[in-house]
């Protein structure tokens, strides 16, 4: 009996998976045949609520990837790959505290704040580097112009409160 | 020893470690940040054009319900029935003396307190660069140098033919600029980026010059000056907005009258002139050729060489210019009987002989072969069987009319009948546009191109066509073109490249649906015919503005539309609500919640992308629908008085009514008496199947009388409800228009606006 219940709300919640999923797709679906640029798949793939590193992104593009790379990828290999991943709930966003603590790693001295060339240099050159447009666009909205640094708590609360 | 060193690199080396993952963390979160809003700029630009769309199946809709009204009203008096002739006749064409005289601009006088640019002819580019400048200053032209201006223009035009040639060799580069919309800004952005227009620069305008924004009056001026300056330089191509009933419902009309109370009704009557004298095409070279919105299958431009462009008065309605004299006479003939002389519904096809065979077979086979109608008037209708009904009530006129409104196949039968009375068609001295004429010329209008081969009907817009990669290449094979260049369509980097490269969209109106929406672009051609593209945003406040800012502030503007729309379908919203809620819980799931919207709005868009934006609160992520829509209504209920259901009605057909308002304030005066007012409301409340009592409308109508006159201001109609867009000189109310008697009113002082 719970067995069917479970069952029966997973069929449910998968349901409810492929018509998030389509919808996501259809937005950057501009021929409307199913298929889209390899290059947006991961604006939807974090569009649907999912954090892949670079490199988790790459994998991922992989496995919906046909195997000789058109530059496209079908909706059909995208959709079950992308709804395991929304069933296991891989890649979770991170939670506002953790955001804090590692900002808080790459400042020792607990200003409260970072560099403009210290944020450049850490977003630039450690982790997965950001391309100079990415820096560029943090950077237009994270200094504080007449102090040139990023006061990291306010500009996480910020986005927070954008994002909700 | 050893041990110290080792540690200190070992705690070196698990900093760096932990910087490294701490800043890959960072990465990571930002980079899905910036996706999300990427998402929701996306989803902004869909609603936006969806809602732009749907509003022009308006047209579409306001045909059906005179359709409707055909089939199903019958007129209970006198006074119905002139007052759906009113509707149904619109005031005709202006006759070739009409239109002297309203070039006739010599009486009008030019006051000593006039302080804005005066004009002389023949015109000097230095006039046309003072006049650019006087515009950016804001002072307003008077309506003596604007209807010298445009009778000037016309001239010019007149001579010019269907397909404008134009040469590299002369002038060393020529820019195309696309649709402008009344934004004057952009033109003026456009002359001060790229240069003014001069021998050496050419410029090519594709069309659109005018509705929407709010200085179209301005664009038009400086453009026609530039051409008159400069003839053999600058170039423009008619756009499906030069078109005076499209005027009627996309504010270039009421931007007329409200700038010159007095002249405005000279000046839009000139204006429907000179917009059929535009040309239609420009071809560059004998290789690109530049129209305003796209091709079909069976674009001919042989054809649309040939044909005379100004027998096409409007794209909206297939009716010619020369009916009014037989009408004229036909009136007076009929006068005895009491009938409206010859009332021909402006909405339905009628036209005059044509020569040859009215009803072509072919072009019917091809008709239901091929696609369903384009455009929602169909085909004409012979002058003598229409002549034959004059002394028939207006009953069993529009009966007929329906008849002729209906699908190929019926009209087919027809055919027979009509080429009966061939015979006396030929006493008709002037040729009328044919219907493939016609529609050769509405589809180069109003096609759009699309991804998949073939061509199909346009039923978004209502008129023209969807075209296919396959139809471009046969096109620009069988005329050996190199390419196309079109406009018609808002992208949010101003341009774009479609069919391999063989088609470019260039739009040149930033910002069009709000600031911070898109980029306006131009195209340079250059010695190879290389198109160079140029972007620009003419709004300072967007540079200062981050990603961020920009996306949520368009976002904002598209969900208060969003909104709007949801609260004007509230009612069907909730019956559709109420099937997926069989237990009448209240609560609906989102995934319902997303079905029920999509099947009352049809907009196609992303409902669960969009969730967040709409949907503030969930119970046990289920949604109580009915204090969400409550809250819709909310918002829009600024007089407690009217009932929620008559709002959302209104809400739903504003722009339908604001167009029937001017169509029956024909004298563009700007208000309609209560009659007239009440008579439109009982018509569409049977269409639209309302449960509205008489005396309801009649209460308010008599509440939007304000100065108990027995008229309506109709911009204070739609202000009551604050339907009234702020494109009215900023929104300013007292501004709108208002009936005045000195005829100095016709400009204002600068600054004014």
């Amino acid at each position: 009996m719970a067995d069917d219940r479970d069952r029966d709300s997973t069929e449910v919640a998968v349901a409810e998976f492929h018509k998030k999923i389509k919808e996501a797709f259809e937005v950057f679906d501009h021929e409307s045949n199913n298929t889209v640029d390899v290059r947006e798949v991961g604006t939807i793939i974090r569009s649907l609520g999912c954090c892949p590193s670079e490199g988790e992104l790459h994998d991922l593009i992989a496995e919906v990837e046909e195997e000789e790379p058109t530059g496209y990828i079908r909706f059909e290999k995208f959709l079950p790959v992308m709804t395991e991943v929304l069933l296991e709930r891989r890649y979770r966003p991170i939670p506002e505290d953790i955001l804090l603590r590692a900002f808080e790693v790459l400042d020792p001295a607990k200003r409260g704040f970072l560099s403009k060339d210290e944020l450049i240099k850490y977003m630039t050159e450690e982790g997965e580097p950001f391309s100079q447009e990415e820096m560029e666009e943090m950077l237009s909205a994270a200094i504080d112009p007449e102090s040139n640094s990023i006061h990291y708590k306010d500009y996480i609360t910020m986005m927070v409160i954008d994002e909700n | 020893m050893g041990s110290g060193t080792s540690t200190q690199h070992h705690f070196a080396f698990q900093n760096a470690e932990k910087a490294f993952r701490a800043a890959a963390l960072i990465q990571r979160w930002y980079r899905r940040y910036v996706a999300r809003l990427e998402m929701r700029r996306r989803c902004t630009w869909s609603i936006f054009q969806s809602i732009e769309y749907a509003g022009q199946q308006d047209q579409v809709k306001l045909h059906n319900f005179f359709s409707y009204l055909v089939d199903h009203f019958t007129p209970s008096s006198h006074n119905e029935r002139d007052f759906l002739n009113r509707i149904f006749t619109e005031e005709r064409s202006p006759q070739a003396s009409e239109t002297q005289n309203c070039g006739d601009y010599d009486s009008i006088e030019v006051p000593d307190s006039y302080t804005g640019p005066r004009l002389s002819f023949p015109l000097l580019p230095d006039h046309a660069t003072a006049l650019v400048e006087a515009f950016r200053r804001k002072q307003r032209l008077h309506a003596r140098y604007v209807l010298n201006l445009l009778h000037e223009a016309r001239k010019h035009l007149v001579q010019l033919p269907n397909i404008n040639q134009v040469s590299t060799c002369y002038s060393e580069e020529i820019t195309v600029c696309g649709d402008l919309h009344g934004q004057l800004d952009d033109l003026i952005f456009i002359f001060y980026k790229n240069g003014l227009p001069s021998p050496e620069r050419a410029y090519v305008f594709n069309g659109d010059f005018v509705d929407r924004g709010k200085d179209s009056v301005e664009i038009l001026m400086v453009l026609f000056a530039f051409m008159l300056v400069y003839p053999k330089e600058f170039h423009l191509n008619r756009g499906n907005h030069e078109d005076h009933i499209v005027n009627l419902r996309y504010g270039f009309t009421k931007e007329v009258m409200h700038k010159y109370k007095i002249h405005g009704k000279k000046i839009l009557k000139l204006l429907q002139d000179v917009f059929c004298w535009l040309p239609l095409a420009t071809l560059v070279d004998e290789k690109v050729l530049i129209l305003h919105g796209g091709v079909s299958d069976r674009t001919d431009l042989e054809l649309l060489a040939k044909l005379d462009r100004h027998k096409i008065v409007s794209t909206m309605r297939y009716k010619t210019r020369k009916e009014n004299k037989k009408q004229a006479e036909e009136k007076g003939n009929a006068n005895q009987t009491g009938s409206a002389g010859r009332p021909s519904p402006w909405f339905l096809p009628q036209s005059r002989s044509l020569p040859s065979s009215p009803l072509r077979p072919s072009t019917h086979k091809a008709h239901r072969a091929g696609r369903s109608s384009s455009v929602p008037c169909g085909v004409p209708l012979d002058p003598k069987e229409l002549s034959r009904r004059v002394r028939r009530s207006v009953d069993l006129e529009l009966e007929r009319c329906r008849q002729q409104a209906g699908f190929p196949a019926i009209k087919e039968k027809e055919e027979p009948s009509s080429s009966e009375s061939e015979v006396d068609s030929d006493a008709e001295e002037q040729p009328q546009p044919t219907p493939e004429e016609w529609r050769q010329v509405v589809d180069i209008l109003w096609s759009d191109p699309m991804a998949q081969e073939g061509c199909r009907a346009n039923t978004v817009r209502g008129g023209g066509c969807y075209f296919g990669p396959n139809v471009t290449e046969r096109l620009l094979q069988k005329y050996h073109l190199q390419f196309l260049i079109r406009s018609h369509e808002c992208k949010p980097e101003g341009y774009e490249f479609c069919h391999s490269r063989k088609v470019l969209t260039i739009f040149s109106a930033s910002n069009y649906y709000e600031v911070g929406s898109n980029r306006g672009a131009y195209v340079k051609l250059g010695p190879e015919l290389t198109p160079h593209i140029m972007q620009f945003q003419a709004n300072k406040a967007t540079h200062t503005l981050t990603m961020r800012q920009r996306i949520s502030r368009v976002e904002e503007s598209a969900l208060r539309a969003l909104r709007e729309k949801l609260f004007a379908h509230s009612s069907d919203i909730l019956v559709e609500f109420k099937k997926h809620d069989k237990d009448e819980t209240g609560l609906i799931a989102l995934s319902d919640w997303a079905a029920a919207v999509e099947s009352v709005l049809h907009l196609g868009l992303p409902w669960r992308m969009l969730r967040p934006q709409l949907v503030s609160s969930l119970t046990d992520n289920k949604l109580a629908y009915k204090s969400w829509l409550e809250n819709l209504a909310k918002e829009k209920l600024s007089q407690q008085n009217i009932q929620s259901s008559l709002l959302e009605t209104l809400y739903r057909n504003r722009s339908n009514l604001e167009t029937i308002f001017r169509i029956i304030d024909s004298d563009h005066s700007g208000s309609i008496s209560l009659d007239e007012f009440r008579h439109t409301w009982k018509l569409f409340s049977s269409h639209m199947n309302i449960d509205i009592t008489d005396d309801c409308i009649c209460d308010l109508a008599r509440s939007i009388d304000f100065n108990k006159d027995g008229h309506i201001d109709i911009n204070e109609f739609l202000e009551a409800f604050r339907l009234v867009e702020q494109s009215c000189s900023g929104g300013d109310v007292s501004d709108c228009p208002q009936v005045t008697n000195s005829s100095n009113r016709d400009c204002s002082s600068p600054g004014a606006h």
